[in-house]
């Protein structure tokens, strides 16, 4: 049961990461437009500057 | 670069902020796709002075930063082919979608949490005992206490809003059953008991925040849409001043006031008319079809449009004074009245919400006398409380209606009010308004039949009165060159006389030039020929009317024009009841009268003088291209402005308030199984996890049906 000193920190900290990683997403505005963002990622715009 | 002022060179960063770009909001209906975002972003990005363009295609918006004029970014988006309409900068101002963001937060962060604990519930459900279960119920805790008094917020407040109110609603047991069991699950944690409840308090949180997102974005949109449509109307008027003239905000007109009202333009203020002619079309005040002319001292009403030239008027009349106001007044109480109105989730809760607590008490005190032991009564009363609680209620009526209301937006429509699609359902009579609703109002000359000197001729003739009839004409005949005629002079009531060389032309009414027909009349030497003009029906009304007669509706056409015109219109459509030349209150009293006989009547509407009816109606509809007041007014808007698709709200409404109705159902049959569990004591966390998740998907896939084509 000693591996449970090790896993739980690791999974709290796994969690932990998930939820940060949502709230910069929220906050960068990456929610405002989906269905845009969505059509985004089909533009050659990159192709041609 | 130019500097204003020898500083700036030495200050860069100052001529940087004196030249603060504005920042132009364009309503942009038809971007549909990938190519539609890199066209408009590429073409527009080139304009001079654009700073940066971003479109934003859920909200089907293009945001440009410019300090150039909007009506040039209007331009160059119509060149491009793509309609724009600027939106009100002001009222967009705090359409900053805060709260849904705020609850977006509080969801993922119940979400997260919600998986986490319930992986550590696994370990103590697939059989942990003794110190390690304690250990994983203690971690749970920790996760779970500070997220559920974070992520369940929205309800504690409504909950404490509604027991200020003395009121009961949904949110009272679902707080109830949230905090009783975090606080019951801590204490068992403390003590070292079996159950713990931590993943049920947070997975109800979850599953209900998706509700409650799911209806703020529903309404948020429906919002801001409206809010978009309110800024398309300018609100200024042009006063003149000593040396020419200027343009105000109609909030800053004085009594007494000269505005002129350029051609096109609408009236902005009641007053009294200073040029000795005018002509106006004050088809969405009273419903009439035909331009009305005036003379000097007339009256007009703010909201008629100028028909011919430049106009002035002296204003008589400002704010509370005016028509328009004594009609948003009447709005308002009729809008009061439909608040008033009690939607599914409410109805169903004030019997709800009572029965569970009435249940979990029972329980409670049934538990306590039979077994003397409060912290097991106590448990049962919890677990009775969670496992009612109305996840699946709370989800069942959101679900459905955000999957309708946004496909009647794919469809065209705007769904403003959240209870729209629970009236609209129950609508057994449309009341139809006629000009502008069902036909556009303007004039259509049919002038396949005449020659071009016969043209030059009506032309010619036209141009001599100032009859709305021949000023209409007129303006149609714009490519035509008048004709040279001698002895020109109009007979009052009758016509225009005149000649063409040698041979009499006359242009006026039928039976005064001697035909045996109705309508306009040309008459050269002897030869008649008729001036077919009707008034455009708009595209689609056939197949509405034909699609609503076959649902089985009763259509009603309540106009304010004349008798004839209403008359054959409504034969043409094959719409029995008609009534003409009706003015706003009877319109009201009669909406009033139809929803007495139990009618559920639906109002669908465009002009001013349909406001009231539109407000007073059970459930309303208005074109995109009715006034702004009536638009206000109306639960629906047609965005596109086909009516063609309209049969398809009443369907789509149907259809889901059927569904919400089996949601209602499906919660009801799980509760059924599972109350008697949860009362006789049997209720695992394990079982209040598995019910609750079940039903809580059984109600959404069930909601997701409305948003499929047949």
């Amino acid at each position: 049961m000693n591996v449970l000193a090790l896993l739980i920190p690791i999974s709290l900290f796994l969690g932990g990461l998930g939820i940060t990683a949502f709230i910069w997403t929220l906050k960068s505005h990456q929610y405002d437009d989906p269905s845009g963002d969505a059509a985004r990622v089909l533009a050659e715009d990159d192709l041609h500057p | 670069m130019i500097a204003a002022c020898p500083a700036c060179v030495g200050a860069p960063a100052a001529v940087g902020l004196a030249q603060t770009t504005n920042s132009v909001q364009l309503s942009v209906p038809s971007v549909r796709c990938a190519t539609c975002i890199s066209e408009i972003e590429g073409q527009i990005s080139q304009l001079q002075a654009v700073a940066s363009v971003r479109v934003n295609l859920t909200l089907k918006r293009v945001q440009i930063e410019t300090d150039r004029p909007v009506r040039e970014m209007v331009l160059a988006l119509n060149q491009i082919g793509y309609d724009a309409y600027p939106l009100d900068a002001r009222a967009l101002a705090n359409d900053v979608d805060e709260e849904g963001r705020n609850l977006l937060m509080r969801l993922g962060v119940a979400g997260f949490a919600m998986m986490n604990v319930m992986l550590l519930s696994v370990a103590v459900w697939s059989g942990a005992s003794g110190a390690t279960r304690d250990l994983f119920h203690l971690i749970s805790a920790m996760i779970a206490i500070p997220m559920v008094l974070y992520a369940a917020q929205p309800f504690f407040k409504n909950a404490v809003s509604a027991l200020r109110a003395g009121r009961l609603n949904m949110d009272v047991p679902i707080s109830l059953a949230i905090l009783l069991a975090s606080g019951m699950s801590l204490f068992e944690s403390l003590m070292g008991g079996e159950h713990a409840y931590f993943d049920a308090a947070l997975s109800l949180t979850f599953f209900l925040l998706i509700g409650r997102f799911l209806e703020h974005r529903t309404r948020s949109a429906a919002r801001s849409a409206a809010k978009e449509l309110a800024a398309l109307e300018a609100y200024t008027a042009e006063r003149k001043t000593e040396n020419g003239s200027e343009t105000v905000a109609i909030e800053a007109l004085k009594l007494g006031d000269i505005v002129i009202v350029a051609s096109g333009m609408r009236v902005p203020a009641d007053g009294q008319l200073i040029t000795p002619k005018a002509i106006t079309d004050r088809s969405l005040l009273t419903g009439e079809s035909e331009p009305v002319s005036h003379a000097a001292d007339d009256q007009l009403h703010a909201g008629e449009v100028n028909l011919a030239g430049p106009i002035e008027i002296q204003v008589s009349a400002l704010g509370q004074d005016t028509r328009l106001h004594q009609i948003a007044r009447l709005v308002e109480t009729a809008e009061n009245a439909r608040n008033r109105y009690t939607s599914l989730a409410d109805r169903a809760a004030q019997v709800y919400a009572p029965a569970v607590h009435l249940l979990a008490l029972v329980s409670f005190a049934g538990w306590f006398f039979w077994t003397q032991d409060l912290r097991h009564a106590l448990n049962i009363a919890i677990a009775v409380l969670i496992i009612t609680c109305p996840c699946a209620l709370g989800l069942a009526v959101p679900a459905v209606s955000t999957a309708a209301i946004s496909r009647l937006y794919r469809l065209g429509f705007l769904v403003k009010s959240g209870t729209a699609l629970e009236r609209l359902a129950d609508v057994r009579t449309i009341v139809l308004d006629k000009t502008g609703t069902l036909t556009r109002p303007d004039f259509n000359f049919d002038l396949s039949d005449f020659g071009a000197e016969d043209l030059r001729i009506a032309k010619a003739l036209a141009m001599g009165s100032a009859h709305p009839l021949s000023q209409a004409l007129n303006t149609h005949l714009c490519d035509h060159p008048p004709a040279e005629l001698t002895d020109l002079h109009e007979i009052k009531g009758c016509g225009v006389t005149g000649f063409f060389g040698q041979t009499p032309v006359d242009l006026g009414r039928a039976k005064w030039v001697g035909s045996d027909h109705t309508g306009l009349c040309l008459k050269i030497g002897e030869k008649i020929h008729t001036f077919p003009f009707h008034e455009p029906l708009k595209t689609g009304v056939v197949d509405m009317v034909k699609d609503l007669r076959a649902a089985d509706y009763d259509l009603q056409i309540l106009s304010g024009d004349t008798q004839a015109k209403t008359h054959k219109l409504a034969r043409s459509l094959g719409v029995r009841k008609f009534g003409s030349g009706i003015s706003p209150e009877e319109k009201r009293s009669y909406i009033n009268k139809l929803a007495d006989q139990a009618q559920f009547p639906c109002m669908i509407g465009d002009g001013l003088n349909d406001t009231v009816a539109l407000a007073s109606a059970h459930a309303s509809i208005a074109p995109g291209t009715a006034l702004d007041a009536a638009r206000n007014a109306a639960d629906v808007i047609v965005i596109d402005d086909t009516m063609k698709k309209i049969p398809q709200v009443f369907a789509i409404s149907k259809k889901a308030i059927a569904l919400s109705r089996q949601n209602f159902g499906i919660a009801v049959a799980y509760n059924a199984v599972a109350i008697p569990i949860a009362v006789l004591g049997y209720a695992t966390p394990l079982a209040a996890a598995v019910a609750m998740s079940l039903s809580s998907i059984t109600v959404l896939i069930n909601a997701a049906r409305v948003g499929y084509e047949k």
